[in-house]
């Protein structure tokens, strides 16, 4: 269990070092001069050069690359926007809350649609629930979020006036005169995420329906739920204890990636409603050209993801004894 | 009063492709503490038979008839909770493959606690060493270690093991197994036939075995149940089958059984394959891999009749006893040759 953690350990410093001098490099490849473009349109060519100097452009790239590890391994700074000169540690603290609320209240909405419907439609394969689940699960993966958002937002929102179309509400020290997140901070904040929310879960809940459908449905087929059975164990006893427990195992490896993939899913729903989240943010940050932003906050979120990998290793070794033991 | 008595058993499975009679009016009777064996090639019934008197089969698409009168009850008549109380308690049954039998997430003390905890109200740690004697009596080393290690940190002998005693560990009258030895060596093979029937000595349970096994018939059954096509084609008790074999399906097992006695005999296997239970042939379901086929025996199937001069000796054959006792007699000589 030891050697399996520091060999999971070792590979997300070695993932993180790949992931950041690759984003790293990306962006200073690109033929465009930040130096030219902070310096404004009329600068001329002696203040461009000032200013290349004073942001460290002028040095070669893995010098800079090396500054910004070390910025980023001692000071624990990601560095200073071009834009407005403020810290990417704090564009990064402010945004960062408003995607976790999307992606992590998104994932326990498509959890909560995904396993009921999965594990019913196993059970009772080629059912009507069954076969309606598939259509469902067809359209889901069909759609893209933004048109789901757009959707969502023009019936729920604009037609039928139930939910907000725009904007979040922090849950900690909502700004005062916010009059649209007038009233409990909690029910606000969520309030303003529902339709987000459902946007970002109606994609993963169709893949995660169709994935816990045929995971429960193998399961059910293992000789181990017959030995259950002949032990006289009850049926509901069997699905949980011994279908389920099973079942989930590789849909905790998927809910590591797939919470990768809907951080950068998030930016489109994060559009559509006018969430100030890390999405948001970076897709802003590359079209002025801030690039320590945009770094940044890719930095910010690979680390995130590696993160994620790593405890849903954890959490997989803590559950399948197969490798805790191994 | 026999422990078991199936009557008639018929279980058809309706597929798309049309029904699969995989068990068709099977009969048999089990007494209590003695050990019926199940024998046919794969296919054959012996397997659906067992599991439909456990009440395991899958439940879409399934038609059962028939009676199985178990402790006085009719098991094909119970209810899916009553039947469930009986599963495991008074009768349970281990499993050809005791490398996916076990449940991988769960320890061995656990599934065999859950086993006790079942059926009985009992603390935990009562339910623990009843666990831990019967990992104790299958001839586990070293069992207080190993209670809470998991099934891939077993082996798959040990493992047939721990699901012998998982099946006996309420002691049950009737033990089912559906070839328990099939996936395991052969040096494996013989411990776990000789630790089942010291457990039966033991315990007291009646046996049903399936297996494709003569040899390990031989060393354990009571009675015998040869199967064909998901009909019992010769039934007798284990001497009566071995040295007086009636039907030529169980001359065809004999010859395709090797001796260790050195004599020149040639393996012969039987040629051909099973047939298909969706289209059974006409007749004699045997017909067409006979090697003494006849004109009658392509349109008409021989009724399961008493061989004469030993009423619990029955057979499902046309032939003329005079040629049967011919054939009785070569495999006397050559099968038997070491053994008589």
């Amino acid at each position: 269990m030891i050697r399996y953690l520091i060999r999971r350990l070792l590979w997300a410093v070695v993932l993180f070092i790949a992931v950041t001098a690759v984003t790293y490099a990306l962006f200073f490849i690109v033929p465009a001069d930040p130096a030219r473009i902070m310096a404004g349109k009329s600068a001329s060519p002696a203040e461009v050069e000032r200013v290349r100097k004073a942001l460290g452009l002028d040095d070669p790239i893995y010098i800079q690359y090396a500054h910004f590890l070390k910025k980023l391994v001692i000071e624990g700074s990601l560095g200073t926007s071009y834009a407005n000169r403020q810290e990417v540690n704090d564009i990064v603290k402010s945004a960062a809350p408003v995607t976790a609320s999307l992606v992590f209240g998104g994932m326990i909405v498509w959890l909560l649609i995904a396993f009921p419907v999965g594990v019913y439609s196993a059970l009772r394969p080629r059912s009507k629930t069954d076969r309606a689940a598939m259509v469902g699960v067809l359209i889901g993966i069909s759609a893209h979020p933004v048109w789901i958002g757009l959707l969502l937002s023009y019936f729920f929102g604009y037609r039928w006036q139930v939910t907000p179309i725009q904007g979040y509400c922090e849950v900690f020290s909502p700004p005062p005169g916010q009059s649209q997140c007038a009233g409990f901070p909690i029910w606000q904040w969520a309030y303003h995420l529902i339709l987000p929310w459902i946007t970002i879960a109606v994609l993963y809940a169709a893949f995660y329906v169709r994935m816990i459908r045929s995971n429960t449905m193998e399961t059910l087929n293992e000789d181990y739920v017959r030995t259950a059975r002949a032990k006289g164990v009850k049926e509901s006893t069997v699905l949980r204890s011994h279908v389920l427990r099973n079942a989930i195992l590789p849909v905790v490896t998927m809910l590591g990636m797939d919470l990768a993939l809907a951080l950068g899913g998030a930016i489109f729903t994060e559009y559509v409603f006018g969430l100030p989240g890390l999405g948001k943010e970076a897709v802003d940050s590359i079209r002025r050209f801030d690039y320590p932003t945009t770094v940044g906050i890719t930095v910010f979120a690979t680390v995130v993801v590696i993160t994620f990998n790593l405890l849903v290793d954890i959490l997989y070794a803590y559950i399948d004894p197969r490798i805790r033991l191994s | 009063m026999a422990l078991l008595e199936v009557r008639d058993l018929k279980t058809h499975f309706t597929t798309d492709d049309g029904v699969v009679k995989a068990v068709d009016g099977v009969s048999f009777s089990v007494e209590k503490g003695k050990t019926l064996a199940i024998v046919g090639e794969s296919g054959s019934g012996k397997s659906v038979t067992c599991l439909t008197v456990m009440g395991l089969n899958p439940r879409r698409g399934v038609e059962i008839s028939g009676e199985a009168l178990f402790n006085g009850r009719d098991l094909i008549k119970l209810r899916g909770e009553e039947l469930r109380k009986i599963r495991g308690d008074e009768m349970s049954m281990i499993f050809q493959d005791p490398m996916t039998s076990l449940n991988p997430v769960h320890t061995i003390g656990g599934q065999l606690r859950e086993a006790v905890l079942v059926h009985e109200k009992v603390p935990k740690q009562q339910a623990n060493a009843r666990a831990l004697e019967m990992l104790k009596a299958v001839g586990i080393p070293r069992a207080e270690t190993r209670m809470d290690d998991y099934p891939h940190q077993f082996s798959g002998g040990m493992r047939q093991r721990v699901m012998i005693a998982m099946a006996l560990i309420n002691n049950p009258d009737l033990l089912i197994a559906d070839e328990p030895t099939t996936a395991l060596d052969v040096t494996t093979q013989a411990q776990i036939i000789s630790l089942m029937t010291r457990l039966q000595r033991d315990f007291g349970s009646a046996i049903i075995l399936i297996t494709h096994d003569l040899g390990v018939v031989a060393e354990t059954a009571d009675e015998v149940m040869v199967m064909y096509a998901g009909r019992a084609v010769e039934r007798a008790d284990y001497k009566g089958l071995f040295y007086e074999p009636h039907h030529p399906y169980t001359w065809g097992l004999m010859d395709s059984m090797p001796t260790l006695s050195g004599e020149d005999t040639e393996l012969t296997p039987i040629p051909g394959t099973p047939p298909s239970l969706l289209r059974p042939p006409e007749g004699c379901k045997f017909n067409p891999r006979c090697r003494f086929v006849m004109d009658i025996c392509r349109t008409e199937e021989p009724e399961l009749k008493e061989v004469p001069g030993s009423p619990a000796h029955l057979e499902r054959c046309h032939l003329d006893e005079a040629v049967k006792q011919a054939e009785i007699e070569r495999i006397a000589t050559e099968r038997l040759g070491a053994v008589s």
